[in-house]
């Protein structure tokens, strides 16, 4: 009996998949049916919540430091993805050239990527700090500014200061990532094109571009969640502040749900994100993955 | 029982003297205190990590005293200061976990029904040294009944720059918020700005904020746990703080904890709310220029506001004894050990002045004295209000400062973003969400 069923493929394929699926579901599938379940509670830290349906929900599109964390967050992954969506690329294409040093030059890129984000978040706080920034000293010193910048103090300057930091940290990524898709572009379609006479940009915009869409999918949806998600460098940055200018969904988040206490909602606010990392997948998924072997069809 | 030595042998016996003497009536328990450890009792505590290296050395050393004189061994974890907060919820929630967890503010009022009841130990302190300060009994007690032993409170106060207050025509600190003001704006007029974190500094800036608040006679919530904070005497704080933040140094806003040490001992603030630890890092540094600094540091009392009662908060830690725990009786043993004044008085005279007296006998310890300019840490808990002023403490009260109610209010109308009105109802609306019965 056990020996029959244990020739029987479909038996054993469901053998050799539940190692991969006990992982999965408790690892993957619990916490997040656990998160999408608290959200729905008043869950404490230390006490376990009663089932209040929408309450976080209602609560939290009407309050004003959520709606402005939401704001953020927007603001931060559109900008910064752009940035780094355009520079990464430029990025690679500089690399996909013949330059000296070629090797030297693409592992040395890779740099901000590999530093732990709390490190490069540190160096960053001392780059921006208000009384001990090198960037405001240098400028002082050189007479082109008086007084020191306010990189992190003003609403404004801290989003725009925060979401550099973003993208310092995330071409690497982009641009290596890109670098390897450039070089499955055969040679002989640019010497065709060479051959047809074509300018430098008709050249990138009729065939690197459109060889490269794949890869800009995988990479793109996979740098947005990144930069949604985004926690360490605006904790050791700001914290959300000042003003909560720099409040992102995750850090409101954890502030609210871990020295808060407040789980449930924190969990909702967490929640809340699912839609939007939806749609940044949607959208790669249908709107820039166009052929249907790129989708997972077989056809 | 075998563990029993002399001393204890000594201490029980005289407990009975006393209590035969007074008839046997139960109340003599409260002159001496004599649990009897569970045997062969074992104890977990959870502690945050040191501020001083003094400070865990004799910790540590005063645990191993107990540890010899009882046989209980005693393992000690230290998590970082903000860490302990959401460990012990866990701890309280699970059911498991350290006997003994030394927490900050409003912990034990967020899990009151796991925390074993210390009334005895604490009446015995209360006796014994001196009696608590009012603030202590706020975080200690719920009702009648004591769930938590103040260890201490790490002060706040005003650090300044003597040379730099001098030149700008004043004497010292003023005791009053109008002349404060005057103060930081004559300050700001010789180029030598004060400066006040504004940002999300758990510590520094939620102490100064309450502080200004609270001068002005606002309050989150009245007795009842409703909010009030939108009042006349919150947007009147609020006016004040405009006014004093235009005699900042720039970028108090992006503050966090570390920021005001920092700026203060490059020489960049004159004035600044903090610990007594800038003092520290001017008074150990080899490095001359920093000596000179030293001396010239000074300290007071933060203001008085039109209310005409002191109004800071800082930073209570707390010991709570978990209903989880196996040997409570040991526990408790170990709480009475160390708030005893052979091991807290060494303990704290090692802390250097970080941490503050919970029991007025204590005021009496020579760190306060030993140097003039640690005094003015030592009135630490005298002069304090609990973070949930005027209300109930619990998990609301918790929340509303974990989400930076009053700081956020602060700040927001502070550098103009919202009108004091404005920032008020904001606030109001946003502590309204935990303060809903």
């Amino acid at each position: 009996m056990l020996s029959r069923a244990l020739n029987n493929s479909n038996v054993l394929g469901l053998i050799f998949m539940l190692p991969l699926v006990i992982i999965l579901v408790l690892f993957l599938t619990y916490p997040l049916g656990l998160g999408i379940w608290l959200g729905f509670t008043d869950a404490k830290i230390g006490r376990a919540g009663e089932w209040i349906g929408l309450g976080n929900y209602a609560y939290l599109i009407g309050d004003s430091v959520s709606q402005l964390a939401l704001f953020n967050t927007i603001f931060y992954t559109v900008i910064a993805s752009i940035l780094k969506f355009a520079l990464g690329l430029w990025l690679a294409l500089l690399l996909n050239k013949n330059l000296p040093f070629k090797a030297f030059f693409r592992s040395i890129v890779l740099l901000p990527w590999i530093v732990p984000t709390a490190l490069s978040a540190l160096a960053f706080w001392w780059i921006y700090d208000a009384q001990f920034s090198i960037i405001s000293w240098t400028l002082v010193k050189l007479g082109l500014i008086d007084t020191y910048i306010n990189f992190l103090g003003d609403p404004w300057m801290a989003r725009f200061s925060t979401i550099f930091a973003n993208v310092w940290r995330g071409i690497p990524f982009v641009a290596i990532t890109l670098l390897a898709g450039l070089q499955t572009i055969s040679p002989a379609l640019y010497e065709a094109a060479s051959i047809d006479g074509v300018t430098p940009w008709q050249q990138f915009r009729y065939v690197t571009l459109p060889l490269l869409t794949p890869i800009i999918a995988v990479v793109m949806t996979f740098s947005v969640l990144f930069t949604f998600t985004d926690f360490q460098l605006i904790y050791v940055l700001t914290r959300g502040g000042p003003l909560n200018a720099t409040h992102l969904m995750t850090t409101l988040s954890f502030q609210r749900a871990i020295p808060g206490g407040s789980l449930g909602e924190g969990a909702a606010l967490a929640i809340m994100m699912i839609p939007f990392l939806l749609a940044a997948i949607m959208f790669s998924y249908f709107g820039l993955q166009r052929r249907a072997w790129q989708r997972g069809d077989d056809k | 029982m075998t563990k029993l030595t002399r001393r204890d042998f000594l201490v029980s016996t005289a407990s009975v003297a006393a209590a035969s003497a007074m008839g046997g009536s139960a109340h003599a328990a409260t002159d001496t205190l004599n649990i009897q450890p569970e045997k062969d009792a074992k104890l977990r505590v959870l502690r945050w990590k040191r501020f001083v290296q003094g400070d865990e050395e004799l910790w540590m050393a005063n645990t191993k005293k107990f540890t010899e004189k009882t046989g209980i061994e005693v393992r000690v974890d230290n998590e970082g200061w903000e860490d302990v907060r959401p460990k012990a919820a866990v701890a309280a929630s699970v059911g498991s976990g350290p006997d003994i967890v030394i927490g900050w503010f409003d912990d034990p009022h967020q899990y009151p029904d796991k925390l074993v009841d210390l009334t005895d130990l604490a009446n015995y302190l209360d006796k014994k040294y001196g009696g608590w300060y009012d603030v202590c009994k706020r975080y200690g007690m719920r009702g009648d009944r004591w769930i938590a032993i103040t260890l201490g409170v790490v002060g706040n106060a005003l650090c300044y720059r003597e040379s730099q207050v001098k030149a700008a025509g004043f004497d010292g600190v003023p005791k009053d918020t109008a002349g404060f003001l005057k103060l930081c704006q004559a300050l700001k007029a010789k180029d030598t700005p004060c400066g006040f974190a504004l940002g999300k500094a758990v510590g520094d800036g939620n102490n100064w904020a309450h502080w200004l608040l609270w001068s002005h006679g606002g309050m989150m919530v009245d007795t009842k746990g409703n909010v009030v904070i939108d009042s006349p005497e919150t947007w009147a704080a609020l006016e004040y703080a405009k006014e004093l933040y235009k005699t900042f140094v720039p970028g108090t806003l992006s503050w966090q904890d570390p920021s005001n040490n920092k700026a203060f001992l490059d020489g960049q603030v004159s004035m600044t709310a903090n610990g007594i630890s800038v003092y520290y890092s001017a008074k150990n540094s080899q490095d001359p220029k920093m000596k000179a600094m030293a001396d010239d540091i000074q300290h007071a009392h933060l203001p008085i506001g039109p209310i005409g009662k002191p109004t800071e908060l800082m930073q209570i830690t707390q010991m709570m004894l978990f209903k989880h725990s196996k040997y409570p009786n040991a526990a408790k043993a170990y709480m009475q050990f160390m708030m005893e004044a052979d091991q807290y008085n060494p303990w704290m005279e090692a802390a250097i002045g970080y941490v503050s007296q919970p029991l007025k006998a204590y005021e009496a310890n020579p760190i306060w004295t030993v140097d003039p300019k640690h005094t003015v840490y030592r009135d630490a808990a005298a002069l304090m209000l609990d973070n949930g002023h005027a209300g109930p403490l619990g998990t609301a009260s918790a929340a509303v400062m974990a989400d930076y109610v009053v700081l956020d209010m602060i700040a927001n109308a502070a550098s103009g973003a919202k009108t004091p009105k404005e920032a008020a109802a904001q606030a109001a609306e946003r502590a309204k969400r935990y303060y809903k019965t």
